[in-house]
Parts: C-alpha cells; sequence; structure tokens
C-alpha cells in the first residue's frame, strides 16, 4: 500500500508549475474493533478508509484542499482546489515547504512500528480477547456489579508525502489496543474505572492488568465523598500526569510562541521547573505510543529537549513556525489526518523518571491527595495564561497509605506554579496511548476545593 | 446517491448469511472552512468525502463495514464484509420492497446555500470580525475569527423499507480574543452556528460577533478569581443548557442506560428534578446547530418530552435500542459519518421557559455567581457527576450584579442539580456546540431559560 500512496502523491506534485509549491499527502488505514457486552458481541466494524491532502503555496499564499477518499475522480480534483484556495489567503514570507536540506538536515531514526503479525491474527481471536477481558474484569472483585465496556481495536496505518520541492517520506505503523470500564458499588455510589492495554499487535496486550486496573481504580473510589477546602499536596497518577503533559505541550507550541499566546513566551534560558524536571518529545523512542520516523512534512523527527533540569529550552516548531522563530524546524509537523495542514505538535512527551516509586512517593509526601482521575481538563484550562481549574477524583493519603476516597472537588493552581512546586517525579515510566507519557507525579500544595 | 436497486440487491448481499436487519448508508458531505489570525487570514481549506457504511443486526450483535467505492461491486464487497462482521448464520429477513424514490426534503432549509457564495464573501467575514474586535479596546492583543460550512447529504435505506434522504447545511463563525492587562492573558470566544446556509449572517453581523468575544476578554481583564465552595448559581439563558445536556441529558440516552451506565435507569414515571424542570430533545427545531429532517438512521426528527414537570418521561433511542425493547426509535440515532455506527445522540436538548422575570431571579439571590457563558464539560453517566469551565461569570451580592470572578469550575452531580433547580425564568436563548461520545462527535445545541440552582460546588482561585 505504501508504494500506491507514494506513486499517488508523486503523481499529484509532479504536476506542479515552475511558480508554485506543491505538497501531497496520502494515508490509508485498515481498522477493525469488537465490542462486546454480557458475553455476546455486540459490534463488530472492519473499515479501510483513506483520503488525500494537498497543500500549494503561491507567493507565500497558501491553500489546502483535502478528499476523505482514494477514488481516482475524487482525486483529480483536489489539486485545482487547493490552488484556487492559495489565492484567498495573505502571504506569508514563512511559507514556503521544507526543501531537501531541511530532509537531510538529521537522520532518520531505524523504527519497527510495523508488526506483520497483526495482519495475521485471526478475527476470532480478536474477539476472544476481548470476551475474556469482560469476563474477567466482572469476575474478579464482588463488588464490581457490571462492566460497562469491554472492546479490542487495532489499526494499520501507512501514510506516504511528496512535495515538489523533492521532499518524499513514507512511513507505517500497527497499533492495537484493548480497554474496559467497570462499575462498582449501587446507585449513586457507583464509581467507574478504567483500564487498558496498547502494543503493537495482539500479543503484546495484557488484558488481565487492564481488567485489574479497571478493577482496583473502581473499587478504591468506593465510598467516596466530598472534603472540606484546604491546602494539600498532590500527587498524579500516571494517567492525570500525562494529561496534564499535554496542556504543556500546547504552550510549547512554536506556533503559539510566534503568536504570544504561551505563558513561557520569551523565557528560554530561564528556570521554568524545579530542577528535577526534564522534559523531552522523542518520537525516535519506539516505546512510545506517538513514535514515528517522520512528521507530517516528511522531514525525520528527532528528540527535542524542551526543559532541562529546570530551564526552559525551546519550543516545538514545523518549517514555517520554526523559520520565523528565526530557529529551524525540530521535525514537529503533525497533523489530524488529511483533512489539515501540517501544524505543530508534540508526539511523544515525557518527563525524564526521577528515583522513586509510586509507593516511595506515597511514603515522602506523607498526608496529601492521590488524585485518580481530572476532568474538565479543556474547559478548565487557559493556555495562555497557565491557570486552571479541574475537577478531581481519588484518594487522601495519609502517613504515606491512601486513605478516604474523594470525589467531587476542585484542585486549582497555574501550570508555571506547579512546575517549580514539583517535589518528585517518579521511577515508573507508563508509556499509554495518545502523545504523552505518564509517570506519578509529586506537587507541592494546591488550592483543594470541596465541600 | 445510488439507485433504488443497487440499493436494494446490496442489502441483499448483507443478508445473505442471515441477519435481522441491514442498512445502507450513504453520505456525500463538502466543506469550506476559512482560518483569520493574527490579522492574516491564514488558511482557505475546502474537503469533500463520500461513502457507504453498512450494518447487519442479527440479536445482539451488529456487524459494519464502510467503504468509499461507490460502485455496485464496492457496495457489494462492503455488504459481505458487513455480513462476516456479524458473525451469525441462520434465516435472514425478508428485505422490504423499497418505494421507487427515497422520502426526504427536496433540498436543503437554506435560504442562500454556502456554494452559491464566493469564497471573496466568507473570507472578507473574517476580516470584518477582525477589524471590529481590534476597535473595540487596545487591550485586545490577538483575533482570531473562523468561517465554517458544511453541506451533508445523506441516503438512508433499510431491510424494513425505510428509503430516506436529507440535505443538512451548517453554517458557523467563530471569533476568539486575547485581552491584555495587569492581570495577565485573557481569552475570550463567541461561536453561534445554526442549520441553515449563509443566510446566518442575516442574524449574526460578524461585527456583533467579534464584540462579544472582545468584550468577553475585556471583562475578565479586571475579573477577580473566583470564589470556592458552595454557592447558588444563577445561569443566563442560554448560557447554562450545555450543563443539562452533559448533566442529565447522555444519562437518558438509551444505550447507555442499557448499559447500566445511567443514574436515570428503571427511574421512568419517577420524581427526578424539581417540578419546575421540563426537559425536551427536538430534532426538528428550526434552523438550531443540531437540527435535521430525518436522523442517520432514516427515522424523522421528533420532538421528545424527556422530563415533564420534574417526572421522568422517556429515554432517547435509536433503531437497535428501540427495537429490542418493541418501541418505535424517537429519531435520536445519529453519527459523525457513514464511518461510524450509529447510536443514541442528542439533538436539540433544552429546559422550558417558566414564569418568573430573570431580573427576579437576580434579585431574589443574597449571594451567588450568576454565569453569563460556560466553556465545555464533561459528566461521568454512571454517576451523574459533572464539570463545567466558567468563562464569563459575575458574583451576585444583595440581589445586584456586581464584580466579574474568572477561572471557575463548576462541580456536582446531574440527579442534584436537577432538584436544586428553584427558580426558572420566562426567557430563553440556546448555544451551538460539538457533542463527542465513544469519539464521535455531532452538532448539538442546547437551550434553558435563565435559571437558578440553589447549590452548586464553585471551583476558584481565590485564596
Amino acid at each position: 500500500m505504501n508504494t500506491e500512496l507514494l506513486t499517488l502523491v508523486r503523481g499529484i506534485v509532479g504536476k506542479a508549475t515552475a511558480d508554485e509549491q506543491v505538497e501531497a499527502y496520502a494515508a490509508h488505514s485498515l481498522d477493525t474493533d469488537v465490542k462486546v457486552f454480557e458475553g455476546a458481541v455486540e459490534e463488530m466494524a472492519v473499515a479501510e478508509s483513506g483520503g488525500v491532502g494537498v497543500r500549494v503555496v503561491v507567493d507565500g499564499r497558501m491553500g489546502y484542499a483535502w478528499v476523505g477518499s482514494l477514488a481516482p475522480d475524487l482525486v483529480a480534483g483536489v489539486l485545482d482546489e487547493a490552488r484556487d484556495n492559495a489565492r484567498f489567503a495573505a502571504p506569508d514570507e514563512w511559507n514556503d515547504l521544507p526543501t531537501v536540506a531541511d530532509a537531510r538536515a538529521v537522520p532518520v531514526a531505524d523504527l519497527h512500528l510495523w508488526s506483520e503479525d497483526l495482519a495475521s491474527v485471526p478475527t476470532v481471536d480478536k474477539v476472544a480477547l476481548a470476551l475474556a477481558l469482560e469476563r474477567t474484569a466482572a469476575g474478579l472483585d464482588p463488588r464490581v456489579r457490571g462492566v460497562e465496556s469491554a472492546s479490542y481495536g487495532d489499526a494499520a496505518m501507512e501514510s506516504a508525502v511528496a512535495s515538489s520541492l523533492g521532499v518524499e517520506a513514507t512511513s507505517r505503523r500497527t497499533v492495537c489496543s484493548c480497554s474496559v470500564s467497570a462499575l462498582a458499588g449501587e446507585g449513586d455510589g457507583t464509581r467507574t474505572g478504567y483500564g487498558f492495554s496498547v502494543g503493537r499487535t495482539l500479543a503484546d496486550l495484557d488484558p488481565d492488568t487492564a481488567a485489574r486496573d479497571a478493577i482496583e481504580r473502581s473499587t478504591r473510589l468506593l465510598g467516596a465523598a466530598p472534603v472540606s477546602s484546604r491546602r494539600v499536596p498532590v500527587i498524579f497518577d500516571p494517567l492525570v500526569t500525562r494529561s496534564l503533559l499535554g496542556i504543556l505541550g500546547a504552550a510549547l507550541n512554536g506556533e503559539a510562541a510566534n503568536k504570544g499566546r504561551t505563558m513561557f513566551l520569551g523565557r528560554e534560558g530561564e528556570d521554568v521547573a524545579a530542577a528535577s524536571v526534564t522534559l523531552v518529545d522523542d518520537p525516535t523512542d519506539p516505546r512510545a505510543y506517538g513514535a514515528a520516523p517522520y512528521d507530517a512534512e516528511g522531514l525525520p523527527t528527532r528528540r527535542n529537549a524542551l526543559i532541562v533540569d529546570g530551564v526552559l529550552r525551546g519550543f516545538l516548531h514545523n518549517t514555517s513556525t520554526g523559520r520565523r522563530a528565526g530557529v529551524g524546524t525540530t521535525g514537529s509537523a503533525v497533523r489530524g489526518g488529511y483533512a489539515s495542514p501540517p501544524g505543530v505538535g508534540a508526539r511523544a512527551l515525557a518527563l525524564a523518571p526521577g528515583p522513586r516509586s509510586p509507593e516511595e512517593i506515597l511514603a515522602l509526601a506523607g498526608n496529601a491527595f492521590y488524585v485518580q482521575s481530572v476532568s474538565g481538563l479543556h474547559s478548565g484550562t487557559n493556555p495562555v495564561s497557565g491557570d486552571f481549574s479541574l475537577g478531581a477524583e481519588g484518594l487522601l493519603v495519609r502517613d504515606g497509605a491512601f486513605a478516604e476516597p474523594v470525589r467531587e472537588v476542585t484542585i486549582a493552581s497555574t501550570v508555571p506554579r506547579m512546575l517549580l512546586d514539583v517535589v518528585e517525579v517518579g521511577s515508573d515510566l507508563t508509556w499509554l496511548p495518545g502523545a504523552a507519557v505518564g509517570l506519578t507525579l509529586l506537587v507541592g500544595e494546591m488550592a483543594l476545593s470541596g465541600a | 446517491m445510488i439507485a433504488t436497486d443497487v440499493v436494494e440487491r446490496t442489502l441483499g448481499v448483507a443478508l445473505s448469511r442471515g441477519g435481522d436487519f441491514a442498512e445502507v448508508f450513504a453520505e456525500d458531505r463538502s466543506s469550506v472552512s476559512a482560518r483569520l489570525d493574527d490579522g492574516r487570514v491564514e488558511e482557505l481549506a475546502t474537503g469533500r468525502s463520500r461513502g457507504v457504511g453498512i450494518r447487519v443486526v442479527r440479536g445482539e450483535t451488529t456487524g459494519f463495514a464502510h467503504t468509499a467505492d461507490l460502485s455496485e461491486r464496492g457496495l457489494a464487497a462492503a455488504a459481505e464484509a458487513a455480513a462476516a462482521a456479524s458473525t451469525q448464520a441462520g434465516e435472514p429477513v425478508q428485505v422490504a420492497a423499497l418505494p421507487d424514490a427515497p422520502v426526504g426534503p427536496d433540498g436543503p432549509a437554506a435560504a442562500v446555500l454556502p456554494e452559491t457564495v464566493t469564497k471573496d464573501a466568507k473570507v472578507a467575514l473574517l476580516q470584518r470580525a477582525d477589524a471590529a474586535a481590534r476597535e473595540r479596546s487596545g487591550s485586545i492583543r490577538q483575533v482570531s475569527a473562523a468561517y465554517a460550512d458544511g453541506r451533508r447529504r445523506i441516503l438512508v435505506a433499510n431491510s424494513d423499507g425505510v428509503f430516506a434522504e436529507d440535505d443538512q447545511v451548517r453554517t458557523r463563525f467563530m471569533v476568539s480574543c486575547v485581552a491584555e492587562g495587569d492581570t495577565g492573558l485573557h481569552t475570550g470566544t463567541e461561536a453561534p452556528g445554526r442549520t441553515v446556509g449563509f443566510e446566518l449572517f442575516d442574524e449574526f453581523e460578524p461585527e456583533d460577533i467579534a464584540r462579544v468575544a472582545a468584550d468577553r476578554a475585556l471583562t475578565l481583564l479586571s475579573a477577580r478569581p473566583a470564589p470556592s465552595g458552595r454557592l447558588p448559581v444563577v445561569l443566563k439563558r442560554g448560557a447554562g443548557g450545555v450543563l443539562f445536556h452533559e448533566a442529565c441529558g447522555h444519562g437518558l440516552e438509551a444505550d447507555l442506560v442499557r448499559r447500566d451506565a445511567s443514574v436515570f435507569r428503571n427511574k421512568v414515571g419517577e420524581q427526578v428534578a424539581s417540578p419546575l424542570v421540563t426537559l425536551v430533545d427536538d430534532g426538528g427545531f428550526a434552523h438550531e446547530w443540531g437540527t435535521f429532517t430525518f436522523d442517520d438512521e432514516g427515522t424523522p426528527a421528533a420532538r421528545n418530552v424527556l422530563i415533564e414537570d420534574g417526572v421522568l418521561t422517556d429515554y432517547m433511542w435509536d433503531l437497535v435500542r428501540s427495537r429490542a425493547a418493541g418501541r418505535p426509535s424517537s429519531g435520536n440515532g445519529r453519527r459523525e459519518t457513514y464511518r461510524h455506527l450509529p447510536m443514541v445522540r442528542m439533538t436539540n436538548t433544552y429546559l422550558l421557559a417558566g414564569e418568573t422575570e430573570p431580573d427576579a431571579i437576580i434579585a431574589d439571590t443574597e449571594y451567588g455567581l450568576y454565569c453569563v457563558a460556560l466553556g465545555g464539560g464533561q459528566v461521568n453517566t454512571a454517576t451523574g457527576d459533572f464539570v463545567f469551565g466558567v468563562t464569563e461569570a459575575y458574583l451576585i451580592e444583595n440581589g445586584v450584579i456586581t464584580e466579574p470572578v474568572r477561572a471557575a469550575q463548576l462541580i456536582g452531580n446531574g440527579s442534584d442539580a436537577l432538584r436544586q433547580v428553584d427558580a426558572v425564568g420566562n426567557d430563553f436563548d440556546t448555544w451551538a456546540g460539538t457533542c463527542g461520545k465513544e469519539g464521535q462527535g455531532v452538532p448539538v445545541s442546547s437551550g434553558q431559560p435563565t435559571l437558578r440552582v440553589a447549590e452548586l460546588t464553585v471551583g476558584g482561585t481565590a485564596a
């Protein structure tokens, strides 16, 4: 499929005239999704999808057009549509596409993100895994009254990008996951917990751990109630840390920095976090869910250190934002599929792990609030000022051990304050779906609002 | 989109291995979006997508496949795949004969089809908004504006003989401003949308949208951190409908009820809310963001009363859940695209107006929060716990709206909040948004009169 996609994008950019730059991106995906409920298959979907996106730059004006199909009759019109759209955009001297020199500036990581194995896994095995996952979760603890959902999904994704300036890249990867959500308790006292496992093929998955996680996370919150407002040190669960890193990633986006929309504006070289904080975006680490050898413009990805020992080193950039900032691309162009032109974003944000395990961190904290999950991340965070206020549930920690479960409270602080207040980074690097990696994090006092 | 005989034969292929129900859903959509940022039109993008999703239901199992290949061969291959995915054998139901042509509107309910409007005219709206926002105050540092229109034509046919089509046109405009002052940078956003064409701008001038967004950001400059604790919360008309969408609407979706993931399970006929609350979901509410003629399963849009005078009257239903329950669908079967399976979704969900003057509600509140705009929210339907970001709010002190506050979240529980509604105004407004469920986003609106919730937890940042 890779070869066909490359042929397709080459065909499009081959039509570029002398006074325009053309980039074409094509993607293809084969997906299987299984949902089971009460011992039977509820939904089984097999799907093949693909599409093409074309970016045209004429005198600095950029136009974009896409089609959600690889059908020749629909693909045929995309280039002309993108050309027409370019007429309406304002010229921008930084809009030129990346060059072959950009593509050769760093070596391409040799990642093995494709599992041939996945294609040969029979559908019945996928169904069996989902059914076993549900069964295991339902049977682990008498306090679990039901399994809200249990599912398996996989995807084989391939893409190709080519430009009239000679940049070309193809990549492919497989992903595979299972997840389960458990319901514990009754009526108004119901608590839910989620568990999952990810890999490149079915054999990588660990459904038993997913089931145990879901059960533990739902049952340990049984009897949760609001607590009184207080200031308290906070311990973030790896899943929550991952979400918070997502906010940080948005604030370290070079496009936001160029437009003055980040709390880190002009702070390169300054202490923005505690000395124990080192933050890296490294898509060349194959363990990361977002690992990729090339970025969305076909340039090699690379390891970008953003904060080192608490000092801000820089922002993530694509070709256009990097040129405007005068620092060049960091190979961080991303796109939400063929329907959007390349933006900027992290793929594999991770904090450098510290020396202590989660248990040691609990002991170190003594008394704290352990945050198992947060809600309202998008509505409750101001990416410009860094203010946040989030709904939270979790457990109080007393004398280093989990105590009363807590729900319906909020925690509030600002991202800059929180970074400076990091007390301890856990050793438990946890590879999770999404563009960031989790671990346990202990932060100094925050405002908890409750009853 | 597809000839009637081809649709019939495809349904036959879908049921060739057995099954209780088969459906062909075809969709052709096109979109235009334009974005201005930092005073410059950065991008105009156009897109097109076309394909067919086919499902086969047998018992509780649904098999699904989709294709972008609309030839009869491509459709047959997808129908085979869906049949195989349902992994069941047995006697199929008979495919009911389809009418010669699908039922449906003659065209979209748009006075001015966006495709007949030049790209120049669309881009010009962005520039008008930019200028108006910057004129508002020198403190406005950044303005971004976006225009989007989309046309979605669908065709649905199923083995029960349903054969329907719809033609949906939606237009939306968004302005977001950043204001800078002593308290830092603050953002204000306004984004009206309707199921209409370019006539959206007869109702909303780009300048007016820009001023609302700019004023929202400017208000935050002088806002102090919101208080924390349990307070009475007055929600201005339109602003709080999303809270009821999240906090109760989702729990009334029949698929979640079946999964035991709803606090409203087994509560039909019971008093679940204050007697002041009547909650309606109406896919036919003229021109609203979540409006259509037929849902994505070919069921006509309907007005469904979910809670009447505080008593739970019904859930919302799609075909799969209503067939299992032996009742008709309520017209709430929706999907993001042909690549997704339909499920129970809200459309336009709103609380009906009451009899109290909005001013009287505020005058009757000694100390509380007056919310003019909410950001997004989130709910755990199994527990009813919700959280909402407040993007524009003021303190109420001694019955008077006093100063603006910022950085607040509302948290609470849907059942609690419904019971605690203690005043409902005689005004009404709606709000457009995208509702996400299991990874699928669909356009919805929510609405409500000015109302008061006697007590909600406000999570502010005030020390």
